[in-house]
């Protein structure tokens, strides 16, 4: 935006309710980026904010040359930012303003309940001022007083110079009303603007309007203007210049006798007053520093207004205590969660145990992610044709994570050993240096984002699981018919995928297949390789029932091996469980397990089992000596009693 | 005594002018009263035997009149310097916030001096103040007798002054060294205010 050519250094008037933000402009201006930066400036309207924010754009050019200043307000700031994320240009929103040698921004305390648009400034002034580039606010408030502000971005705008403007004393408003008369030609009598500058005036517009009336009534009158007449003609109360500016010195008090008994009395005076204040004083120094650094001092402002330093000292001590642990708690926060770091608990003292407990939510929601079970392993894993374009599809994704087949979605009925892969999977790339393995099925995905969400903590949940180098998901179709936690895994699959990171999937169906899934999710599966595992043929079933034998009793019966496989399975649980009850009737009976007790068991009356040790039962989860922990809903065809078994709908 | 209440909004110092007989503690108070404005100052009550000499205790109250919000009252005390007073003394002596040592500057006086002081140390352990804390200023009076008569200040801070207090020569009858002696013992008193506060 074009400075007003009107607004410069030379044409702004310099008095004691100004002089500090205007020399602090002119140091800005002549070296930018190095002297206070940001400035902050902030007054009511009307004193000369925007006019020392473009005098500082026309200084520094003039002093520079070539320097890419760029002046705005914000709302203009916040047109500009919407209409790039509208069309798709934020970057170049970014690479605009990042090129700046001054960035001079008015009336920012428009940012109030704009939480996007300062993150955005947070962002920018950070890139800018690590630049060595310069930033320049205004607001009518202190930064600390315009509502729900990012205390980061509070803490910002007083890490550099805050200065306010106040309003124009008398010296001021008469040298104001003296060099805009002389600018627009006017001639007044002695004594007319300094009973014009007389009265106090909100800001320099209303002082500007009494020398228009001024101007435009000597225009118009015969006669030059008297300063008599100055009031009525201004609808002022008659009042002296001098008196109403208040700067005529109090009458000179007779020259005291210094006796004695004087100047005892004015030692004790001094002391007195600086003594018996002193606990105020430390309070307000107090204040004055923790305010500076944008911390919530109501709770000092509250000693103020007691009578007696009583235990003064000791609540200063703990607010400042509070203020240290406050410190602790946001930079521990902005390491877990940085969206929480702009919390405004962490610069109220009084807040500290909300402090705390926001902290210990973000604490938990980097909990360790759900690893993958350690006893499903790739060795672990009977290979066979059925499974065999899975498990290299799966080694693949093992080997180089992110980068081959991503998703890979395994497809196939329940107990064919999909989860097997899963955590197979999980447990190569957690042996990878930096590895951060989320294996999970996806009920406990869906019920871990509900306690997230009932504990308000969803922030620092999403913050853990985005931290996942691979996110392994069983039986993904669980999530079907929950739209949030679909809505959660979408997003959180986008962002994974972007940062290259291994997402694998376990479905009983083509994703495109399930019911109730939400269907970018769906597109997102079958954008993966699909790889399926089909029930165990023969040949598998074979190899399964050997293994299991061989690490069960030591040897596999062929005659055994060979009628087990036999028996027609549609998963390899199935076939699991086959050996299973073998075994637990082959020791019932004490004899080695042979074809012919299988054929007994499965096809003559059942064998006497005996009852399992009671060490071994569990509710529902049983502990094989060799074979893998196991989920409630999968193990159930290890309980050796019918009558106890418990049957659950697998799928 | 407390020296400040913050609930009455009100200071008060109780200062205590110390010595042996005839040194001159008295005439410190008169001074002060004549240099006291009348609408300050109360009446200054002085117990005396018929030969003039203090038996009780001096006691001139000065109204300062406010200061940042408080009332601020000096009471200025003199004790009874002779020797076989030492019950008044002790009396007088309690709660005070500080002390006036009022020393005779004149060489025969010596030994009244050292043995007004060891008083003053002695009477103070009685009441269980710290002398290292207590504020105290010397005044070596009637400095303006003939030089072979008297000891120099220099002499007098060697033979009694072993805390090194801050000591004023002066000359009371006159007025010279009052309001310093004064003024530096209220100086160091109102100093302990914030002391007081935080206590």
């Amino acid at each position: 935006m074009e400075l007003n050519r009107l607004y410069r250094f030379d044409t702004f008037v310099v008095g004691a309710s100004n002089q500090m933000a205007a020399e602090a402009a002119r140091t800005v201006a002549e070296s930018p980026g190095t002297a206070y930066n940001p400035l902050f400036l902030f007054s009511p309207t009307g004193l000369g904010k925007t006019h020392l924010l473009t005098a500082i754009g026309h200084h520094a050019r003039q002093v520079a040359g070539s320097i890419a200043v760029e002046y705005l307000t914000l709302e203009e700031f916040v047109e500009a930012f919407h209409a790039a994320v509208a069309a798709g240009q934020s970057d170049a929103f970014r690479k605009r303003f990042s090129g700046l040698d001054v960035l001079l921004i008015d009336d920012v305390q428009f940012l109030t309940h704009r939480r996007e648009m300062q993150a955005e400034l947070l962002r920018l002034m950070g890139e800018l001022q690590g630049a060595g580039k310069q930033v320049v606010l205004t607001s009518d408030e202190p930064p600390a007083a315009i509502e729900n502000l990012d205390e980061r971005l509070i803490s910002g705008f007083a890490g550099g110079l805050v200065v306010d403007i106040l309003r124009p004393e008398f010296a001021t408003r008469l040298a104001i009303l003296e060099r805009r008369a002389r600018d627009r030609g006017a001639q007044f009598s002695a004594g007319v603007l300094e009973a014009a500058a007389g009265p106090d005036v909100a800001n320099v517009r209303e002082l500007l309007g009494l020398l228009n009336r001024l101007v435009a009534f000597q225009a118009v009158s015969d006669e030059p203007l008297k300063a008599e007449s100055v009031a009525a003609l201004l609808g002022l109360a008659a009042a002296s210049p001098a008196g109403a500016a208040g700067s005529a010195p109090a009458a000179a008090a007779p020259a005291a006798a210094v006796d004695e008994f004087s100047g005892f009395l004015s030692d004790v005076t001094s002391v007195v007053t600086q003594q018996v204040e002193a606990w105020r004083r430390r309070i307000g120094e107090a204040i004055l520093r923790w305010e500076g650094e944008g911390y919530r001092t109501a709770r000092l402002d509250e000693l103020l207004k007691r009578d007696t330093p009583a235990g003064a000292e000791a609540a200063v001590r703990k607010f400042e205590a509070d203020v240290e642990r406050l410190r602790a708690l946001e930079t521990e926060i902005a390491a877990l969660d940085s969206g929480a770091a702009g919390d405004a608990v962490f610069r109220n003292p009084d807040r500290v145990a909300d402090a705390e407990a926001l902290v210990q939510r973000a604490r938990e929601g980097l909990a360790p992610l759900p690893g993958p079970s350690l006893l499903w392993t790739f060795e672990e894993y009977v290979s066979g044709e059925v499974n065999k374009v899975a498990l290299r599809a799966a080694r693949a994704v093992a080997e180089s994570p992110g980068t081959r087949y991503n998703p890979l979605v395994l497809v196939g009925p329940a107990g064919v050993g999909k989860t097997h892969l899963l955590h197979a999977i999980g447990n190569a790339l957690a042996g990878r240096a930096g590895a951060a393995v989320a294996c999970m099925s996806a009920r406990d995905f869906a019920d871990e984002l509900a306690q997230a969400v009932d504990g308000r903590r969803i922030e620092s949940w999403r913050t853990r699981m985005r931290r996942a180098t691979a996110l392994l998901l069983d039986d993904v179709h669980l999530v079907r018919g929950l739209p949030e936690a679909q809505e959660e895994l979408f997003h959180l699959v986008n962002h994974l995928e972007a940062a290259q990171r291994q997402l694998v999937f376990t479905v009983t169906t083509l994703p495109s297949e399930v019911g109730g899934f939400d269907e970018r999710l769906s597109a997102r599966l079958d954008e993966g390789l699909l790889a399926t595992v089909a029930p165990p043929d023969r040949e598998l079933r074979l190899a399964i029932v050997r293994r299991q034998l061989e690490a069960r009793v030591g040897n596999a019966d062929p005659d055994l091996v060979e009628y087990l496989a036999a028996r027609p399975a549609e998963s390899t649980r199935v076939v699991i469980a086959f050996v299973q009850r073998v075994l637990s009737a082959a020791e019932g009976q004490g004899a080695p397990p042979s074809a012919s007790l299988a054929r007994e068991i499965f096809e003559g009356a059942a064998p006497r089992l005996r009852r399992p040790t009671p060490g071994l039962r569990t509710s529902g989860l049983i502990v094989s000596p060799t074979a893998a922990v196991r989920s409630r809903e999968k193990l159930v065809w290890f309980w050796p009693d019918s009558k106890d078994r418990i049957v659950e709908d697998l799928d | 005594m407390s020296l400040v209440n913050f609930t009455t909004r009100e200071i008060t110092c109780k200062l205590v002018y110390y010595g042996p007989g005839r040194s001159g503690k008295t005439t410190n108070l008169q001074y002060i009263y004549q240099r006291v404005p009348e609408d300050r100052r109360g009446r200054m009550v002085s117990l005396a035997t018929q030969t003039d000499r203090t038996l009780f205790f001096d006691f001139l109250p000065i109204e300062l009149g406010a200061i940042s919000g408080f009332k601020t009252r000096f009471q200025l005390y003199t004790v009874p310097g002779q020797v076989y007073y030492n019950a008044t003394r002790k009396l007088v002596l309690q709660g005070a916030d500080g002390v006036v040592f009022v020393a005779d500057s004149q060489a025969r006086q010596l030994d009244e001096n050292i043995e007004s002081m060891q008083n003053l140390h002695a009477n103070l352990l009685e009441h269980g103040i710290d002398v290292r804390t207590l504020p105290v200023v010397l005044q070596y009076n009637k400095q303006d007798l003939p030089a072979d008569l008297v000891l120099t200040p220099v002499e007098l801070d060697e033979a009694i002054n072993f805390r090194t207090w801050p000591s004023f020569a002066a000359d009371a009858l006159k007025g010279k060294g009052v309001f310093e002696t004064l003024r530096a013992l209220s100086e160091r008193v109102l100093r302990r205010l914030s002391e007081a506060e935080s206590a």
